[in-house]
């Protein structure tokens, strides 16, 4: 097990910055998730970490040493691709095998790594077979193997769910985690789904252009985004923004309630909602609408089912926001900024 | 609906379009492939010959001369050859070319234009150049070995058995190979780059990553190229015919151009065709085992 650590990292290609300056310090043995929008620079992250990419400038450490310049296979990671990239033309075993013959081990270990890798994810059976006549879910198994079979000391892995369906998909995390608790492996994670990321990171970098613009435990970057971008990216549907005179302010859709609803009235900030339109998804309402004053502003409050308030559309209603769950910003910068005295 | 506005959707008839695009290559293929195929067949059980054009069948009599032909024999072991040897090195030739086309490097452009052009060259042209850079006098190859003092007199390129063979392999090589490396190229870059990559991280160096995962990848792509190179090679006798034609003494002779002596120069149709049919058969067998080879190997 090792720490992961960049400094200073940047990747150009051409004219393009791909990764603007990163420092990002893995802890021993967590699971530390890459999350950011496509072309944020979270996978050449992960592909300079491999060894896949050379860093224009910055250091890369493993485990406390320097590995710029070191071909990947130096650098005991295992990675695991978007498409699994199996070699179609081995079989199963073979394909597990693989890491371990490059490395130049024994025959006899070799089976025995083979079959205990395959242990791991439940894929004895499959040794025999080639990879185009697996499903979704066991490709993955077998590159995860694949991955680990050498007791790597750094675990990589870029988008591995993404090929899956839905239901598979939440399986897979979760074999994922489960795995990765017992082996207590470094791992860091590449994804743009932000449920992945809030459900399986112990940390979530959130990237853009390039640039980490906040790490912290998934509490942290939700509840406490450090900037508007983390606002926005973060949450489904995304924390409300609105713009005062000299700064901005924000809340998250489920902490917009109506009068009445929250448990404590002290310390809530009133806002009247005019919604103009309600859709209701069985386990929530989304209320969509707007504060008067801020027409141009969309609002969305997210009722949970619990709340059986009737509310009807077209027609203004008293709303509230917890003075603790307000979010404030500077305008020009959007950067989080201390609580500022609000007009409306 | 009237006969007028039924032939304005006379152009969405499937089976209409179809006769439309299908014909202008049937009417090819039967009028310059099937029908001096066909003529050959009944040439070939005949004694014809341009000075006597009636065709009088004499059952296998044709063929059995033709087989009993000490140049033939010799042309069929020489064709076995020069097709087995050229498409070995076209074959190593060009998965080392399509390797250095699919990197970046400067200049990228006009190496893959030269390595392109002896295909895009007409082939007699070629030839006639290699004919000349081949000549008992003037090679420039032979003044370039005497001035390193390598030899003290010329090599005689074509005019020995062995190096004449050597030579036509040489040129046929330097002919087709481009055509391989091309296909072998569009193999390569049908390789998704996750298993490059994935190569790497798992550990392999560059001989591993070639031996053990691109050539297995490329081996149905690399069949492909085998059978372009063999056909040309046993089919066409242009490099043949006018580097040596066929000599020193059917040194080089090849079935194509011992049909082509016989049957065209000689005045022996008969005997000409029966030769040339001789190929068929081997052509349609190479066809089907490189065909089943590339059928077997796993497809991405």
């Amino acid at each position: 097990m090792a720490i992961v650590e960049v400094r200073g990292l940047r990747k150009e290609f051409d004219d393009v910055v791909a990764v603007d300056g990163v420092d990002i310090r893995s802890e021993e043995g967590e699971f530390l998730v890459l999350l950011g929008p496509s072309g944020c620079g979270k996978t050449t992250l992960l592909r300079m970490i491999a060894g896949l990419e050379e860093p224009t400038d910055g250091e890369i450490l493993l485990g406390g040493e320097q590995v710029n310049g070191l071909p990947p296979r130096a650098r005991r990671v295992a990675m695991v691709f978007q498409s699994y990239a199996l070699y179609p033309h081995m079989t199963v075993a073979n394909n597990i095998a693989f890491p371990l013959k490059a490395q130049g081990s024994e025959p006899s270990e070799r089976l025995d790594k083979v079959k205990w890798a395959a242990g791991l994810f439940g894929i004895e059976h499959l040794l025999n077979r080639r990879p185009r006549h697996l499903s979704g879910g066991e490709r993955q198994r077998v590159a995860l193997a694949r991955a680990l079979v050498r007791e790597p000391s750094v675990f990589l892995l870029d988008e591995p769910l993404s090929n899956l369906d839905a239901k598979l998909r939440a399986a897979a995390r979760d074999d994922l985690m489960e795995f990765q608790r017992r082996i207590g492996i470094t791992t860091i994670y590449v994804t743009h789904d932000q449920v992945e990321a809030m459900g399986m990171g112990d940390r979530i970098a959130v990237m853009d252009h390039g640039k980490v613009r906040q790490l912290g435990t998934p509490e942290e970057v939700y509840h406490n985004p450090a900037d508007t971008f983390v606002a926005r990216f973060l949450g489904s549907p995304p924390m409300n923004l609105l713009e005062e005179e000299d700064f901005m302010f924000g809340f998250r859709p489920e902490q917009f309630l109506p009068e009445g609803v929250a448990s404590d009235d002290n310390g809530r900030i009133p806002f009247t909602f005019y919604v103009s339109r309600i859709e209701y998804l069985g386990s929530e309402r989304y209320l969509y609408g707007h504060i008067p004053g801020h027409e141009e502003t969309k609002i969305i409050a997210m009722l949970p089912a619990t709340v059986t308030l009737p509310l009807t559309e077209n027609r203004d209603h008293q709303f509230s926001v917890a003075e603790s769950q307000m979010r404030y910003f500077d305008r020009e910068r959007g950067v989080s900024i201390p609580p500022q005295p609000l007009k409306t | 609906m009237t006969t007028r506005a039924r032939q304005r959707y006379l152009s969405d008839n499937p089976r209409f379009l179809a006769w439309v695009f299908m014909s202008p290559t049937v009417i090819y293929i039967l009028a310059l492939v099937g029908f001096p195929f066909v003529l050959a067949i009944i040439y070939a059980f005949t004694d014809i010959t341009t000075g006597n054009p009636a065709i009088e069948f004499v059952g296998f009599d044709t063929i059995r001369a033709v087989l009993a032909d000490p140049v033939f024999r010799r042309a069929l072991g020489n064709t076995f050859w020069f097709a087995v040897v050229s498409n070995l090195l076209v074959v190593i030739l060009a998965t080392a070319l399509a390797e250095l086309l699919t990197r970046d490097f400067k200049g990228k452009w006009f190496v893959r234009f030269l390595i392109l052009l002896p295909w895009v060259a007409p082939v007699s042209l070629a030839t006639i150049t290699w004919l000349w850079t081949l000549d008992s006098i003037f090679s420039p190859i032979d003044w370039v070995l005497r001035q390193v003092g390598l030899i003290s007199e010329n090599m005689f390129w074509l005019g020995r058995p062995q190096l004449a063979m050597g030579s036509v392999i040489a040129v046929q090589v330097w002919r087709i190979a481009p055509l391989a490396a091309v296909i072998v190229m569009a193999g390569l870059t049908a390789i998704p780059n996750d298993i490059n990559d994935a190569v790497a991280v798992d550990g392999a160096g560059p001989w591993r990553r070639l031996f053990q995962v691109t050539i297995p990848l490329l081996a149905p792509i690399i069949a492909v190229a085998v059978l372009f190179g063999v056909i040309l090679t046993i089919s066409d006798m242009s490099v043949v015919f006018v580097l040596t034609r066929g000599g020193p003494t059917h040194s080089t002779q090849v079935l194509s151009t011992w049909a082509f002596f016989k049957g065209i120069e000689g005045g022996a149709l008969g005997q000409g065709a029966a030769v040339a049919l001789f190929l068929f058969p081997v052509l349609v067998g190479i066809t089907a085992v490189i065909l089943r080879l590339a059928r077997r190997r796993e497809v991405l």
